[in-house]
Parts: structure tokens; C-alpha cells; sequence
């Protein structure tokens, strides 16, 4: 969100998912969208196969989407700038830019081309594997066709440069005059039901509700004075900074809803980090991984048994309505919460809908929003009004920053290359049948049914070279870590690649993973790192 | 524009087909082959009605309205071809709704209803096809498939899967998945699309019908999915209190981001609300044993907790991790429990994760 909020000024998906029906050109890149998104996949489908819609699919692994692309561009892990900039460097050879757009309603542009010369097809394709003449190809499809649209995933942010990847994004949409228009955007798509509003919401360790900085004096005034008590102007910790310092200047945690023993990357570090706690509390309907470590588990309610809204990957706020009867002796979160905050004095609403009314009455962009409006269609933030209809693309006729800024960007590697002992690539990412962590997913009976243990994904000139074969039990190890799995030989991955599921609690991807950080997002680089492998025994 | 439908006058827009006004209106016409998601297919017949000044039966799903338009959905000839329709489906294939999952849901059961057929008119004597039951969250029973193209058709181009689609000739013609394989066998990535549109009982969810919860048993409230960020809008099917089937929402359905369909994830992963293991009660960490605790107990001991850290090593001791998989209201609650009550901006969620 970091590159998003830098160049554009806000830090969201710009278009609609509908709006992919009226691209002409979509690029889809380090997002495996039938597994991940699957029915945001459909409609996608839907717009190349119905609608005539060209695709170009930019990812290091055969995705299956790959079927229904124009074009294919197998790039290495990690190399996701050079990639993006190299089909700019073409587009604005060959005089495909939009110019006046660009004139209009950017600013940067200068330093931008120059950034730009080093990225020739020739040091492309060295950097990314990808031929020249492919480049070509794309560039010309995606700036010729008329408006295209891009989406992405983690595939482009969990990257020690995913920050630059996102901008690269950016730059892109913007010399081809594809934001702010319908059909166009550039279009993260996020991962969790409610990952858009959690950010909305303010929690985040920078902003309040809609973005309003901490460090902001008039935003620290207006939420000091509607909540009745001093805040901090200071920027605070995030995730991956508070994990680290635990036991040292973090003393006590309170975990709603999270299970950092199974999302984090580096675990055995995780561990040992909570461990050093004085005091952890987890707020959860499971007792996680991470539970299993607190000193207080409350549990809340599943999301069948609430009230309240949810805000999708498009910015729409969703009512969402309890199905069912929470039994047992558990609480609404809500109420957890404001029971906490009661024995320090604090009175809290106690119904959602009193809660709305208060992120109204603080956020703008969700003042037009109430339950009654959204009772059974969502409305796009955002909507300043109760008479305001919705926004379905962000950015038109003019930036939330103003002028667009276009980066210049320089090439780097990712943290962690392949070398002697660690030869191969490591990926890790979520397959179609589970979610996350798998704390939901793997007490689904016919999730469970479908795919009941991790594997590794291995390219069959890999399988031979390892003499390993399909079904058989390895081991995967990392600077890190190691894990044992089940051998699962496909040309999904390219060779010289293996992608681990993070799924799976007893053979953890994250167990892997290198907790090397992003410098201005803190995401971790959960898409690359070197690994090796080696057969342990056959698996029947 | 207006027409006048039965002697009804009711309003419609450009564009829209007879069928689309009059069910808005609130006027029955049966139509099995077509479905909202799908289009009109052209294939059941069963949606005929007669429009003054055309010649012959139109079918309603195909025919565009015209300000001043007549239509007429009960005449004689509207209902013996409608009886007909019935008859020819209810002689070709096995449908018996006493044991039928779809008993109360089944459009055909609908159409044969209301036109009062109680008996079919014709008896053909077929050998029954087995039931395929090879996939997991799927079962297949094609002696009550009416042929109508629905599933084929929204798997073909709605969802994109591009499994089910019409094979073999003649009275061979059946819905097939890849080559003629069992579903279970088969491409299928169980988005259970086919379920959603069938209108009758030759597609249906496999769990409810093993424990015996029909569809017409069930209330259906709209949640939103817990799962990635497009919030498919569902409609959780409960029974007694107890989570039995979910179906995507189809109310407003274009303006829905999930557009009445769902995944395998969202169609079939959503019992772990039932898991045996859900936490139902605090627990509380005693001589290193977390054991059941009162409320009171427990919020008293996080308090505490909280507090301890805050008077000892100040505020930006605390830290939160607020969750992408609660509401807006819940992050708001925490963010201000950091912020206001703790006095902290350490507060931050997996969105990086």
C-alpha cells in the first residue's frame, strides 16, 4: 500500500472488479487469481473468453490462468522491476505512450526516463529470462489494445523490493494513461475478507480511520477530542518490527484474531521472540498455534454469529449479517473488547451499529455509509454523503495527490540468490483449496478430504536430478530451517524452482522463509529465497 | 414503457425480456432452461406465451418488450404446451420427489404443480442410470436431468471452469464432465456453479443430502465470506441453530461482486464454524496449564496484564495485533482501545503477511 499512497495518494485497489468486463488488455502478474481469487479468476476468464479481452500473465510459475493468456512471460523470481520497467523502456522507444496523459497529470518524468535506459531488452532479458522479442510482444499488446487493466498479488509486494515492484506497477498504468479511467487501475487484490478494512479502520501503526496521519496535529486533536483522552503522535511498531521485539521494548500483546506462530516468516525465530513476553493475550475462536502460547485466551465468535461490516478488496463496504447463535460462553469481539476497556474506565459502544455511527462520524470516506444503505448491496468508498452514490474508480480527472509521480527506479536482487549449499528457489503461497493459515480451512471436512497435508512443488528435471519421485517424502531446508514434505513432481514451476503451500502448521513454509524486510512496507520476502532439497524416503 | 400482462399493467425497461418484466412484477411464467446468469437458452419450451398481434407461441425469455405490448400467460394453448413440456420431461427421465433432495426447491415440481399434473401422460420404461457420486462435494443423479443446459452453460461461461458440457447424440445427449468421466475424476475445482443454477434434483450438495436436510428446510441469511478479499456475498443455509449448506447470494446478483457464484472454499468450507474444537469459554494460564476461567477472571488478568506493562515500561510497551478477518466495527474498537485506553500506536494486522 506503501507505493500506492506515495505515487497515486491513496493507498487502495483504483478499479472495480466488474470493471475488468470493459478492459480491452489485462496484465495479471505475481497473482495466481484462480487459486487465490478464484471467482474474481471467473469473471477475468470471462472477459478474455466472452468479452475478447487480451491477457498477459507475467509469473515464474505455469498458473493456470496461463491457459487463457495471449502471452506468457516466465520471469525469474524477484525480478519483477526489471520485468515492468523493461516493457516501459520499449513502450516509450516505439512512441506507445499516452504523452499527453502523461504531460498532464504526472510529474517526476525527467528522472524517470533516465532511470529507464538501463532497463534495454538485452539487460531485461538477462536479468528477468525473459527473450527480448517476448518483451516486445507484450509491450506492444498491452499498449496498443486500449484500456488495460492490471492486477497483482503478493507475488509483487512480499519482496525485499516489493515497495519498487508496486511502483513499477504504477509507472506503468501511468505512461499508458490507464488510471483513473474505467477498465483501467492498478489493481492490488488483498487476501483476507476484511484485510481493506482493518487499513480503513486505522490499524496500522501510522494512520487513524481513512488514513489520517499520527503525526498529523489536526488528526491527533480531532480523534483526542471525539475519544476523550491524550494520543500519541508517534508512529508505532509494526507487525514484523513488534515480533522482534518482543520481551525487549514490547512487554505485553494482544493478538485478536491472528496466528503469527503459522503467517510469520522465520518461526522458530517467532516462537522464541513470544516466548520472551511478559504477558500475551489471544483473542480467537481456535486455540491456535499461537494461543497455545498465551496467558489469556478470550473467545470471540466466528464470522457466521456477527454483525457488522466488512470492506472487500474494491473498497465496498458489506453488511454482513449473524446466521447463527453463538453457544458456549463466548462473547461478541465488540463486547471483549469494551469490557477490557471498561476496567480502565473507558465506556465503549456496545453494538455495532453504535460503533459505525463513530468511524462516521471520524472517517469521511465512510460518512454516507449506513447499514441501512448497504443492507443488501455494498457501497464503494469513498462516499462523504448519505446522498453520495459510491466511487467505483478512484482517481479520475484528478490524483489524491495531485499529480500522479511517476519513480525512477533502480534494479535489485532479492536478499537471498541461490548459491552452493542452497541451489534451488523457493516460493511460498496459498493453493485453491485452503486458506492462510488453515486454521478454517483444515477443520473443513471436504477441504481436509481434498488436500490433507503440504507438499512441494518440483519441476520433473529437479525430481531427476534429486532422484526424487512423485508422492515421495523430502526434506526442504533453508538458512532457517527445515521441513519434511511430500514431493509433488509438476511442470507448474520452472526448473531450478520449488513452491511451498504455507498452509500446513506441521511442515510450515514460514519455518523457511527469510524474514529479510521490504525497507518501507516491512513486508517480508516470502517469494524468494535459496533452498535445498533432499529425498528422505519414498511416501506409500 | 408498459405492457399488459393477463390484463395486468406493469412496468418495464428497454431491454429487458417479457419473462424478466413479469417476474418482477410478480407474475408466474416457468422457465427451466433459462436462468438469470445464464441467458436464454431456447431449449425447454417451457416459458411459452402468447403476444398480441404475433403468430404462434413465444417464448418468454427470448422476447424483447415493446411499450404497449399484450401477453398472455394463461390461455389454453399456454398451458397444454406448458402440460406438455411436463409430460415429456416427467416420461424421459426418473423423477420421484418423495426421496428427492430438490423436493420443494425443484422447478419442475413447481411447473408440474400448478399446471396439476399428477400423473404423467405417457410411461416409458428406461433403465435407471446409476448415480454418480465420485465427487466429494457433488452428487450427480442424471435420470432427473432435464437436459436444460443451465450447468453447462455456467460452467462453460460463467465461472470459466470449462468441465460440464453436452456429449453423445440424440436420446444419447448427456451432460458430461471432460471426457465422460466420473466428477470426481474429472477438472472439476468444485466451485459448485452446476448446483447453484440446476432447477431441478440432477445436481446436488452432497453433505446435506447424506444428512437429510433438504434445501426447503433450511433459512438462508446473507453473510459475507471469510475467506480472500473479493466478499462473496453468501447465503448460509441454517438448521436449529446449525450451519447445514452455503449457496452464493443471487438478490441483485450483477451488483454483487461475487455475482451469484462462489468457490470451493467458500461453497464448502465453512463447517469449521461447527469444529468441535471452537474455543467456549476463556482460559487462563495456571502452574503453566491453560485451564477454563470465568469472564471475569479473564478480563481482570488481561487488564492487569496490560497495565503492568504500561505503568512499568510506559505505553509503547503494549502492543496490538488487530485482525483482516473482523469487522470494520471490531478494528475500530481495538484501534481505539491502543490508542485511547493504552496509549499507543503499535497496532498493525497480517495485510503484510
Amino acid at each position: 500500500m506503501a507505493g500506492l499512497a506515495t505515487t497515486l495518494g491513496s493507498g487502495a485497489m483504483t478499479n472495480s472488479l466488474e470493471e475488468v468486463l470493459e478492459a480491452k488488455v489485462i496484465l495479471v502478474i505475481g497473482s495466481n487469481t484462480t487459486w487465490n481469487h478464484p471467482v474474481f479468476g471467473s469473471l477475468l476468464k470471462q472477459a478474455v473468453k466472452l468479452r475478447g479481452a487480451k491477457l498477459i500473465v507475467c509469473d515464474p510459475r505455469r498458473i493456470d490462468l496461463v491457459d487463457f493468456a495471449d502471452i506468457w512471460l516466465q520471469q525469474r523470481n524477484g525480478s519483477d522491476v526489471a520485468l515492468l520497467m523493461g516493457l516501459q523502456h520499449i513502450i516509450l522507444r516505439e512512441g506507445w505512450e499516452a504523452a499527453q496523459y502523461i504531460k498532464e497529470r504526472t510529474e517526476g518524468y525527467d528522472e524517470y526516463l533516465k532511470a529507464l535506459e538501463f532497463y534495454t531488452p538485452a539487460k531485461v532479458a538477462e536479468l528477468t529470462g525473459v527473450a527480448p522479442d517476448d518483451l516486445l510482444a507484450a509491450a506492444k499488446l498491452f499498449a496498443t489494445s486500449g484500456v488495460g487493466a492490471l492486477y497483482y498479488c503478493m507475488g509483487i509486494t512480499q519482496h525485499s523490493h516489493g515497495v519498487d515492484n508496486v511502483k513499477a506497477c504504477v509507472n506503468l498504468q501511468l505512461i499508458t494513461g490507464n488510471l483513473g479511467v474505467a477498465g483501467g487501475g492498478v489493481n492490488p487484490l488483498r487476501g483476507q475478507n476484511n484485510v481493506q478494512g482493518a487499513c480503513d479502520m486505522g490499524g496500522l501503526p501510522n494512520v487513524f480511520t481513512g488514513y489520517q496521519p499520527v503525526t498529523n496535529p489536526a488528526a491527533v486533536e480531532k480523534f483526542s477530542k471525539y475519544w476523550r483522552a491524550p494520543l500519541s503522535d508517534k508512529v508505532g511498531l509494526t507487525l514484523t518490527q513488534m515480533v522482534p521485539a518482543a520481551g525487549d521494548s514490547i512487554r505485553a500483546l494482544y493478538i485478536l484474531g491472528e496466528n503469527p506462530l503459522v503467517s510469520d516468516p522465520n518461526l522458530h525465530h517467532v516462537e522464541e521472540c513470544l516466548a520472551k513476553l511478559d504477558f500475551l493475550v489471544v483473542q480467537d475462536i481456535f486455540l491456535t498455534e499461537t494461543a497455545k502460547l498465551a496467558d489469556v485466551v478470550l473467545p470471540g465468535v466466528s464470522f457466521a454469529e456477527k454483525l457488522g461490516t466488512i470492506s472487500n478488496t474494491e473498497r465496498r463496504v458489506q453488511l454482513t449479517q449473524p446466521a447463527i447463535k453463538p453457544t458456549g460462553s463466548v462473547r461478541q469481539d465488540y463486547e471483549i473488547i469494551a469490557d477490557v476497556a471498561a476496567r480502565f474506565g473507558h465506556e465503549f459502544p456496545r453494538t455495532p451499529e453504535a460503533l459505525f455511527q463513530e468511524i462516521r462520524d471520524l472517517t469521511p470516506a465512510y460518512a454516507g455509509l449506513t447499514y441501512e444503505r448497504i443492507r443488501e448491496v455494498g457501497i464503494q468508498w469513498p462516499c462523504p454523503a448519505v446522498d453520495h452514490p459510491g466511487t467505483r474508480f478512484l482517481h479520475s480527472g484528478k490524483f489524491a495527490r495531485g499529480l500522479a509521480l511517476l519513480s525512477p527506479l533502480a534494479y535489485r536482487p532479492p536478499a537471498e540468490v541461490p548459491d552452493g549449499d542452497f541451489d534451488l528457489v523457493l516460493s511460498t503461497g496459498r493453493i485453491l483449496e485452503h486458506f492462510h493459515t488453515g486454521s478454517m480451512t483444515r477443520r473443513s471436512r471436504l477441504l481436509d478430504v481434498l488436500v490433507e497435508a503440504g507438499h512441494v512443488e518440483l519441476h520433473p528435471d529437479d525430481a531427476t536430478r534429486y532422484g526424487v519421485a512423485d508422492g515421495d517424502r523430502v526434506a526442504v531446508s533453508t538458512r532457517r530451517g527445515r521441513i519434511e514434505t511430500t514431493a509433488l513432481v509438476t511442470d507448474r514451476v520452472a526448473p531450478g524452482s520449488i513452491f511451498v503451500p504455507f498452509h500446513f502448521a506441521e511442515a510450515a513454509a514460514n519455518v523457511l522463509t527469510n524474514d529479510v524486510l521490504d525497507p518501507v512496507a516491512k513486508i517480508p520476502e516470502y517469494k524468494v529465497c535459496a533452498a535445498s532439497l533432499e529425498r528422505v524416503g519414498s511416501g506409500r | 414503457m408498459q405492457l399488459t400482462v393477463d390484463g395486468r399493467k406493469i412496468d418495464a425497461v428497454a431491454g429487458q425480456t417479457v419473462l424478466e418484466a413479469a417476474r418482477a412484477a410478480g407474475i408466474y411464467i416457468p422457465a427451466l432452461c433459462y436462468h438469470p446468469k445464464t441467458g436464454k437458452a431456447g431449449r425447454c419450451r417451457a416459458c411459452v406465451v402468447e403476444i398480441e398481434g404475433m403468430r404462434g407461441l413465444k417464448e418468454a425469455c427470448a422476447q424483447e418488450v415493446r411499450d404497449g405490448m399484450v401477453v398472455h400467460t394463461d390461455t389454453d394453448r399456454v398451458q397444454q404446451t406448458r402440460r406438455l413440456v411436463v409430460d415429456l420431461l416427467l416420461a424421459e427421465g426418473h423423477h420421484n420427489c418423495i426421496s428427492c433432495q430438490a423436493n420443494g426447491t425443484c422447478e419442475l415440481q413447481e411447473m408440474a404443480y400448478r399446471i396439476g399434473v399428477e400423473r404423467p401422460a405417457f410411461l416409458i420404461e428406461t433403465e435407471p442410470a446409476p448415480l454418480d457420486v465420485s465427487s466429494e462435494g457433488i452428487v450427480r443423479e442424471a435420470d432427473k436431468c432435464i437436459q436444460c443446459g443451465r450447468c453447462v452453460l455456467a460452467c462453460q461461461n460463467h465461472v470459466v471452469n470449462e468441465v460440464l458440457a453436452f456429449g453423445y447424440r440424440g436420446s444419447h445427449a448427456a451432460v458430461v464432465c471432460d471426457d465422460d468421466r466420473p466428477m470426481g475424476e474429472s477438472s472439476c475445482v468444485l466451485c459448485g456453479e452446476c448446483v447453484q443454477v440446476c432447477p431441478v434434483g440432477a445436481l446436488v450438495l452432497k453433505q446435506p443430502r447424506e444428512a437429510k436436510v433438504r434445501p426447503s428446510e433450511t433459512v438462508a441469511t446473507k453473510v459475507t465470506c471469510p475467506f480472500c478479499g473479493v466478499g462473496c456475498q453468501i447465503d448460509l443455509h441454517t438448521k436449529d441453530n446449525r450451519y447445514v449448506f452455503a449457496m452464493a447470494h443471487e438478490g441483485q446478483w450483477l451488483k454483487q461482486p461475487n455475482r451469484g457464484s462462489l468457490c470451493v472454499k467458500g461453497r464448502f468450507g465453512l463447517d469449521f464454524i461447527d469444529a468441535p474444537d471452537r474455543l467456549r469459554t476463556p482460559l487462563v494460564r495456571k502452574d503453566g496449564e491453560l485451564v477454563e476461567a470465568s469472564w471475569d477472571e479473564a478480563l481482570d488478568l488481561v487488564a492487569a496484564g496490560l497495565k503492568q506493562a504500561k505503568d512499568k515500561y510506559g505505553p509503547d510497551s503494549v502492543g496490538f495485533f488487530t485482525s483482516a478477518k473482523v469487522t470494520n466495527e471490531e478494528n475500530y474498537a481495538l484501534g481505539r482501545l491502543a490508542r485511547a485506553v493504552i496509549g499507543t500506536n503499535n497496532i498493525d494486522h497480517c495485510a503484510r503477511l
